[in-house]
């Protein structure tokens, strides 16, 4: 796509004192059917790479590629509009609503996980080791960590000790740099904005090296995996899906921060380092929750 | 409000030209609504087929034309596509078209977004439908998918899985948008207590949809790692626990029935006063009841898992909450009765299908509390009693409110006028086969013929052979509501700007058909 010429603006120049308020209306746009032509590759590629298909690990790569490719070509667009400065203080208020709205889903989606957690804790397990159930799986003692009756493998649990500890502080470190960067930004003050952000990156990506380290350890000293009953499940579900949204977010973080470079971040025009701010408070909130429901307790 | 289009002239040289890269590449919301209405309709005719299929097989005792499996499949996609593809986007095309008018705002606060969601709609459907032809078939254990059967089944359930997770990513989009569409583009003096009902309900419905789409995605997520990387999340013997997963589904299964009826009632709630020549009565009772019903919802899932050994606690719990769902209901239900009450009342088309609405959704909604009472629920579950009930719920009370809305708002989006004969006609057959359909299924419940089962005992044959005829009638009259809208779309009297004399609203102050672009000012809302 070319990148949206803004002459338009002034086709109605004649009239502009008649109106309020302008809204910016984006020209027609091949990225959204892109997009959904490369989730259907993915997914496609997807089922035949879990039911054993020839062509699946293939054609998921390619649709990752693509989704990537398509992914950069929508936000080009977008930050080529928004460089060329037709998003009003109204499309501004909408976008807010959208990050604020779409963060609120992740936490629904967070929610249905740790509600697992609880209900394996709290119900299935307890259940399965009193009552009836204890009739069909005698030697099930129950409690927590606990694998599951049908699991022979002993549990090596993680500790919170070390890794997982100074993760906590790390990640928790960032929040208050990207917390600053905010400040910073508003205040007009380019070199500490530049400063926190790229302190806002490295914390994240020293977070990451860190879960990298614990899921070796998991892996080939505790012996630790996705089959190994309730606590294996449920402990790398939910860290698993934690580390792909810092993922997410430490990628957006370095989109601001080369923006930031490029000088696209000001102090009236900064909505990308609010959402990023926000995203990233939200990945530390569910890692402190997540710290203290999975490691702790 | 001037609208700033990227590129030159760009907004008046495509009405001109509509070749399929327009179509594929539209940031309009009109258009992108028409995308949303044809897509659920020829959707509703493919749901619709599976379910003429299933009620051919049970026409009479015995296997006739399909194996237990095949027909399995078919109760499967039939109730995924009526659900996410047939009911659902027709509600959201209809908040595309509708939601900017009546809010007088030139488009959806995302357009680009807004085409995102709908082109994520036929990739799912892709997915559905070709899910027939992998080894092994289509996901055969019903829209529900529930564990152990769904941790078992072959291809046709990943394929599922990501459809869901497809549409998930749609509706949740489709939501955010409608949310920051509502908040954000209204004219400046239309506060949201001025705002028309339909926009309340679609604000209350997306807010629903936030809330349990994404527990949708992580359910099924799960059930993913399930089938395919050893986890035991539904699976006792790695601690885990099948009903788990019935309690997740059910936290999003039950709203999600309310989001496929609040805009119904937002609907209902826009013809009647049109129709009667009174405002709504009680409209702030009835954005109360909006908010009563909506935030019910979250809390009755248990109601769906009487039969699982809750404990009694658990179940008196969800049976009150459930109940209580009535009064809030019971409030609508007074409002439209009060609405037309000493009115000047007409029964064109759309009220038609509005009065009807209230007639048969009523009985659902009656057999509703019915089942909520455990005790009672506990010898009817998975009985046809509960198919007559969600039918009398989904077609009776979603469908027929889209057609009143549809027949409502022809006129507003083609500039013609529909063929009323036809319409009422439509109206007629529908009605009356509908009740010889589903009234039946009632007393089959209750004497106890199981659903999701293609045979049964001699003794159900004469009410299963009555539900079939009025299944193939109310097909086939479904058929002449396409002629109706391509006789409209092409032709018919024309509707001026305003063709109901009753109606209010911003969406009657601008031409029929609706221009490419309206409300490049700001209306002026006192």
């Amino acid at each position: 796509m070319k990148p949206p010429a803004m002459a338009a603006a002034a086709q109605d120049g004649a009239e502009r004192h008649d109106y309020a308020v302008e809204y910016f209306v984006p020209r027609p746009s091949m990225w959204p059917i892109r997009t959904g032509i490369v989730l259907l590759l993915l997914v496609a590629g997807a089922s035949l790479w879990l039911n054993g298909g020839e062509p699946g690990p293939g054609l998921l790569a390619v649709a990752l590629l693509l989704l990537a490719l398509v992914l950069i070509g929508w936000f080009r667009d977008i930050v080529g509009e928004g460089n060329q400065g037709v998003y009003d203080a109204q499309v501004d208020r909408s976008f807010r609503w959208g990050m604020a709205t779409f963060i609120f889903t992740e936490v629904m989606f967070f929610g249905g996980l740790f509600a697992t957690l609880f209900y394996v804790r709290e119900i299935s397990i307890p259940d399965l080791a009193h009552g009836l159930s204890a009739e069909l799986w005698p030697g099930f003692k129950g409690g927590w960590p606990a694998t599951g009756p049908g699991i022979d493998t002993p549990l090596h649990p993680m500790s919170w000790r070390g890794a997982p500890a100074l993760n906590t502080i790390i990640l928790l470190a960032s929040g208050v740099a990207i917390t600053w960067a905010g400040a910073a930004a508003r205040s007009g003050k380019r070199t500490q904005l530049i400063i926190a952000l790229a302190l806002t990156l490295a914390l994240g990506v020293r977070f990451l090296v860190g879960q990298a380290g614990e899921y070796h350890h998991a892996f080939s000293d505790l012996g630790l995996t996705l089959g190994l009953g309730a606590y294996g499940a449920t402990f790398f579900i939910l860290t698993g899906f934690h580390g792909l949204h810092v993922t997410i977010g430490a990628t957006m973080v370095a989109v601001v921060l080369a923006r930031t470079l490029m000088r696209q971040v000001t102090p009236t025009s900064h909505f990308i380092l609010d959402a990023v701010s926000w995203y990233w408070h939200f990945v530390g909130v569910v890692w402190l929750l997540l710290f203290v429901v999975v490691y702790l307790l | 409000m001037a609208i700033v289009v990227g590129g030159e002239g760009v907004g008046e040289a495509r009405s001109t030209r509509k070749g399929l890269r327009y179509w594929l590449s539209s940031t309009n919301h009109k258009e992108i609504g028409t995308l949303y209405l044809a897509f659920s309709l020829s959707m509703f005719f493919v749901g619709g087929i599976f379910a003429l299929a299933i009620r051919a097989e049970l026409f009479q005792p015995g296997l006739q034309f399909f194996n237990p499996v095949l027909f399995n499949q078919f109760v499967t996609l039939h109730g995924m596509i009526m659900v996410f593809a047939a009911i659902m986007p027709a509600f959201v095309g209809f908040a595309n078209w509708q939601l900017p008018l009546m809010l007088g705002a030139p488009d959806m606060a995302f357009p680009r977004l807004n085409n995102m969601s709908f082109w994520l709609l036929p990739p799912a459907a892709v997915l559905l439908v070709a899910s027939l032809f992998v080894p092994g078939g289509a996901a055969a254990g019903g829209w529900t998918m529930y564990p152990p059967l769904s941790v078992q089944m072959g291809p046709g359930m990943d394929m599922l899985i990501f459809g869901v997770h497809l549409l998930g990513i749609s509706s949740i989009a489709g939501a955010i948008n409608i949310i920051a569409t509502i908040f954000n583009m209204r004219a400046p003096g239309m506060t949201l207590m001025k705002m028309p009902i339909f926009a309340w309900t679609w604000l209350i419905t997306a807010y629903l949809i936030v809330v349990v789409m994404p527990v949708l995605a992580s359910v099924v997520t799960m059930l993913l790692f399930d089938r395919h990387f050893g986890t035991h999340f539904f699976n006792a013997a790695g601690g885990g626990d099948p009903v788990l997963f019935q309690h997740i589904f059910w936290y999003f299964g039950h709203p999600e029935v309310y989001i496929l009826i609040l805009p119904a009632f937002g609907i209902v709630s826009t013809v009647i006063p049109t129709f009667a020549r009174k405002p709504l009565f009680g409209y702030r009772s009835m954005v109360a009841a909006t908010i009563a019903i909506a935030f019910l919802s979250i809390w009755v899932w248990g109601h769906h898992m009487f039969t699982v050994g809750f404990p009694v606690g658990g179940q008196l719990f969800f049976m009150y909450a459930t109940m209580l769902i009535a009064v809030p209901t019971g409030v609508k239900v007074f409002i439209w009765i009060a609405t037309m009450w000493r009115g000047s009342m007409t029964f064109e088309t759309p009220m038609l299908w509005a009065v009807g609405f209230i007639f048969v959704f009523l009985l659902g909604g009656i057999t509703g509390i019915i089942l909520a009472c455990a005790a009672v629920d506990i010898q009817l579950q998975d009985t046809y009693y509960v198919v007559a009930h969600f039918h009398y719920v989904m077609v009776a009370g979603s469908l027929f409110a889209l057609f009143a809305g549809a027949y409502y708002w022809l006129p507003k989006w083609t500039g013609h006028m529909c063929d009323e004969t036809l319409g009422r006609w439509h109206f007629w057959l529908s009605m009356i086969f509908f009740n010889l359909t589903f009234f039946v299924q009632h007393f089959l419940g209750l004497a106890g013929m199981p659903r999701r089962i293609p045979d049964y005992p001699l003794q159900f044959t004469e009410f299963n052979m009555i539900s079939s005829i009025g299944a193939f009638g109310f097909g086939l009259s479904q058929l002449l509501f396409i002629y109706v809208v391509v006789k409209c779309i092409r032709g018919g009297p024309v509707a001026g700007p305003k063709p109901w004399d009753g109606a209010t609203g911003l969406e009657w102050t601008v031409p029929s058909p609706a221009p490419h672009h309206t409300f490049t000012k700001p209306p002026v809302v006192a």
